[in-house]
């Protein structure tokens, strides 16, 4: 195996990977968002069934998505993994706690004698579709805010605070990050619903509720979003590698990087688009536009928190702690390795896309829901 | 360094508990997904070959248990990954360019495909093809056995590290070689000893289910023809792990000797060595290095088939604990002090190119670091890293009773299933398998043994490895997060009432789908 590429072009492009997985799984959460509402949405049990079945055929999608970006994460910016997870462990075990409930609940729920009864499981999908999104969020914002903790010079992590990650939920601006994905894996959630399931009672219900998460959404976006680029950030000097505090440091990255600014509006519109015609028009195709402008927009702030000279995790107490794609990356070797095996990528997208499209080539319906045998 | 000031030995034993809990609760799971997809898609096959509906009914009613198992596979899956980095991040830094690569793989070569086509197998059956529908089966079984791959490679460079270098800039070791951490012999040893342990389970699972109906003297044919199925796959399982086991076994003798002398309580290194068939052990009067030597109560031996085992003929040397921890010039066996020596020398070395790059030495930093590529220094001072951080040379030596039960137990089950699916193929041929309560009623009890033995299997790797989390180079000490150790028994409580609660609702809806039977 050759080593020509450049070790900076493997940082940034296993930056680009991990950030597009990361918005691909933000994309994905409407199942959790969809989860979220198995409570309030439906009218009746066959709503319920019907949501449940159309998030359940998806479900593994989003859950594989995470396992894989937490799988890529660790290979390529090794140190990233070792400081948050081990650092911010409450905030990572909550996560991964809400998941783990997850898994089972979709196909126990309806299974006769599954001891705990059918609504513990659904209470478990709500849980999940709660928790997970709005921790998720909350845990992405503090690659803006920051962290407590400090490496010693074995690059080993001792947090500061005996919250263990849970501090960073008494952050505002955390909060409102938490909140704003929360609300946007709703959105998509409604939008899938209403693309997926043919039935006039739960399309209309789910166009009421689109209406209100979204003005909701926008309150705590722009509120991170204004704050964001207001705030001073962690800039990463591209020769030393020491780390200092720049005012505007977030609207520089936006000017300095016209291509992501551009990203990122076309990913704001994308979402209202969506919104819009679903809302005005009635149409049942609005998930493509606001699901790719969730994917847009998330990645733009992603490449924001780690291109342009910046730390993609900071230590609030500790300046010289803070971890930039240089500096918690893995070796030349195996970013060209792992490289290579990203290649895959697209053609597992492909066979996913195809066996999709066998399976789901008609919408669930009522009719469907009474013959189908395989069902949660 | 302060690599491990203050261990906290609290933190430690908790964090191993609860990966030890997470990942034994995982393996409960896993085997029977990874034997049970090929019984699926063997099935399946018949069924489009022959179109026979019965075979089509048969492959269903296994397919709804496979779909049980699976998502609580799944969701005691998860946790495991994580917690590289939320219980041992010293460990997940120091290692990360090589390990966190499988784990990626895992996710992007073997997750989606298990995912995606496990959707398709459950749903697609009235709106795919059936010739789709059967390759989404073999892709399942072949995802999930894949899936088993990338993450036992990341185990076996733990056992045997190699494919790497130490990089003293970073603090951590660098993969060189793809190919060398792939194929590694240990990796590969311990992929077709799990799968097929995996095959064995699967197939004892649907025995001892089918003679349950037998004996219940419900769904005759599909029994009969389930256990067709079973006892040919479990036989050859059966025959498959003992040869993959011995292979195991003699690919540990020469990178892991402490643990293979250990699973054979062997303390007194030999010419001629005996293999240990069966025997109890007791504590004797003596110690090495402040650890009581145990002695045999009794023993059955089959002599000098240790030797055989691992050097070729009756005559070989077998190295026992004592020669490993006291050392041995004439077999050129180093002492643990001496390693620990040689541990040190390179920690100090690594101290000095810390000085020399805070001092801006230049010079000397450019000199230290030929030193960690120079091979001599790699191959009888790096090597032996982890030993800086060893205080007692008696701590080398693992718990020898939990190598040496875990290990013999597991051997015995194995012929113990090796003879149990004989049994049931020639019952079956003999065409008398029904007439045979006796069978049915130990096929049925046994259900729970390949349970057990998997787990022993796992217990003897992961234990009978202490104190290393990787072999000679790190201790699981030094790997451990640094939170409070209140922390870690919080989440590990957390983890022990919800696993347990999952599993008892599992096996409730398991049984009652049993009992249901097959959907006419």
């Amino acid at each position: 195996m050759t080593l020509m590429i450049s070790y900076l072009f493997l940082q940034h492009y296993w930056w680009i990977i991990v950030s597009l997985l990361a918005s691909l799984l933000v994309f994905l959460m409407f199942v959790q968002g969809g989860q979220s509402l198995i409570f309030s949405l439906p009218e009746s049990d066959l709503h319920t069934t019907m949501i449940i079945n159309a998030l359940g055929r998806k479900w593994e999608f989003t859950f594989t998505t995470l396992v894989t970006f937490g799988g890529a994460f660790f290979a390529s910016f090794p140190l990233f993994y070792a400081t948050s997870f081990g650092g911010a462990y409450w905030l990572w075990i909550a996560i991964l706690f809400s998941f783990i409930i997850q898994a089972v609940a979709y196909e126990f729920r309806s299974k006769p004698k599954n001891v705990f009864g059918r609504r513990t499981f659904d209470t478990f999908l709500f849980i999940n579709g709660s928790l997970g999104p709005f921790l998720i969020g909350t845990a992405v914002a503090t690659f803006f805010t920051g962290s407590q903790f400090i490496l010693n010079e074995m690059n080993q992590v001792k947090w500061l605070t005996s919250w263990y990650g849970l501090e960073a939920l008494m952050n505002v601006r955390n909060l409102a990050l938490g909140f704003a994905v929360l609300l946007l894996s709703r959105i998509n959630s409604l939008l899938y619903i209403i693309n997926t399931i043919n039935d006039q009672t739960l399309n209309d219900r789910s166009r009421k509720r689109l209406i209100v998460n979204s003005v909701f959404f926008l309150v705590f976006f722009l509120f991170f979003l204004i704050s964001l680029v207001f705030s001073t950030g962690f800039a990463a000097d591209p020769s030393t590698g020491a780390i200092t505090l720049v005012k505007h440091k977030y609207l520089l990255n936006f000017i300095q990087m016209p291509v992501v600014l551009a990203m990122c509006l076309a990913g704001v519109v994308g979402v209202l688009y969506g919104i819009g015609i679903t809302v005005l028009r009635k149409s049942t195709k609005g998930i493509w536009f606001t699901g790719t402008g969730t994917v847009l927009a998330v990645f733009s702030l992603l490449l924001v928190a780690g291109f342009n000279g910046t730390s993609f995790y900071p230590s609030a107490s500790d300046l010289e702690s803070s971890l930039t794609i240089h500096n918690a990356s893995s070796s030349r070797f195996t970013l060209t390795v792992m490289m290579y095996i990203s290649f895959i990528i697209p053609f597992v997208f492909a066979y996913i896309w195809y066996a999709w499209k066998s399976i789901n080539n008609s919408k669930i319906n009522v009719d469907e829901m009474k013959s189908e045998e395989h069902k949660y | 360094m302060t690599m491990i000031e203050n261990v906290d030995l609290t933190l430690v034993g908790w964090s191993r508990a609860q990966f030890a809990l997470t990942a034994a609760y995982h393996w409960l799971f896993v085997p029977l997904t990874l034997g049970l997809s090929f019984i699926l898609a063997i099935m399946e096959t018949i069924y489009v070959r022959t179109g026979k509906e019965e075979w089509k009914r048969l492959t269903r009613f296994w397919m709804t248990l496979f779909g049980i198992n699976f998502a609580i596979g799944v969701a005691t899956g998860i946790i495991l990954e994580f917690e590289f980095g939320t219980n041992w991040s010293n460990y997940s830094w120091f290692v990360g360019d090589i390990f966190g690569a499988p784990l990626a793989v895992e996710g992007i070569l073997a997750f989606f495909l298990e995912s995606t086509f496990v959707a398709v197998m459950f749903f697609g059956w009235n709106k795919v093809s059936k010739k789709f529908h059967l390759i989404s089966t073999w892709l399942v079984a072949i995802g999930a056995n894949l899936s088993a791959l990338w993450i036992l490679v990341a185990n076996a460079w733990m056992q045997n590290p190699i494919g790497m270098v130490f990089n003293p800039e970073t603090a951590r070791n660098e993969m060189v070689d793809f190919w060398a951490v792939l194929f590694n012999q240990v990796a590969i040893d311990k992929f077709l000893h799990a799968i097929s342990s995996g095959f064995l389970l699967a197939s004892m699972f649907v025995l001892g289910i089918s003679s349950w109906f037998l004996i219940r003297k419900r769904e005759e044919l599909l029994a009969k023809r389930s256990i067709l199925i079973a006892g040919v796959f479990g036989f050859l399982s059966s025959l498959l792990i003992a040869y993959t086991g011995d292979s195991s076994a003699r690919t540990l003798s020469k990178v892991q000797p402490v643990k293979f002398a250990s699973m054979e309580a062997l303390y007194q290194g030999k010419n001629n060595a005996g293999l240990v068939a069966m025997g109890f052990l007791k504590d004797s009067d003596k110690k090495i290095e402040e650890e009581v030597i145990k002695d045999f109560v009794f023993k059955i031996e089959l002599p000098g088939f240790l030797s055989i085992l691992t050097g070729g003929d009756k005559t070989g040397y077998v190295p026992g604990i004592i020669d490993h921890v006291s050392g041995n010039k004439e077999k050129e066996i180093l002492s643990v002090s001496e390693k620990i020596n040689r541990g040190q020398y390179a920690r100090n070395v690594l101290k000095d190119y810390k000085s020399a790059r805070t001092a801006g030495d230049k010079e000397q930093v450019e000199k230290i670091k030929a030193v960690f590529q120079d091979k001599v220094f790699r191959e009888n001072y790096f090597r032996y890293f982890g030993y800086a951080f060893v205080d007692n040379p008696g701590d080398v030596i693992p718990n020898v009773p939990v190598a040496f039960y875990s290990f013999h137990l597991m051997v015995m089950l194995g012929f113990f299933f090796i003879l149990l699916f004989a049994m049931a193929v020639y019952f079956l041929f003999r065409g008398t398998i029904s007439k045979k309560k006796w069978f049915l009623w130990i096929a049925l009890l046994s259900i729970p043994l390949p349970y057990i033995a998997g787990e022993l299997g796992w217990v003897l790797t992961e234990m009978g490895r202490q104190p290393w989390i990787i072999q000679d180079l790190m201790p699981v000490s030094a790997a451990v997060s640094q939170i409070s150790s209140g922390t870690v028994i919080t989440t590990f409580i957390l983890f022990a009432v919800l696993f347990t609660a999952l599993l008892i609702s599992e096996i409730s809806i398991m049984v009652k789908q049993i009992k249901t039977g097959p959907k006419q």
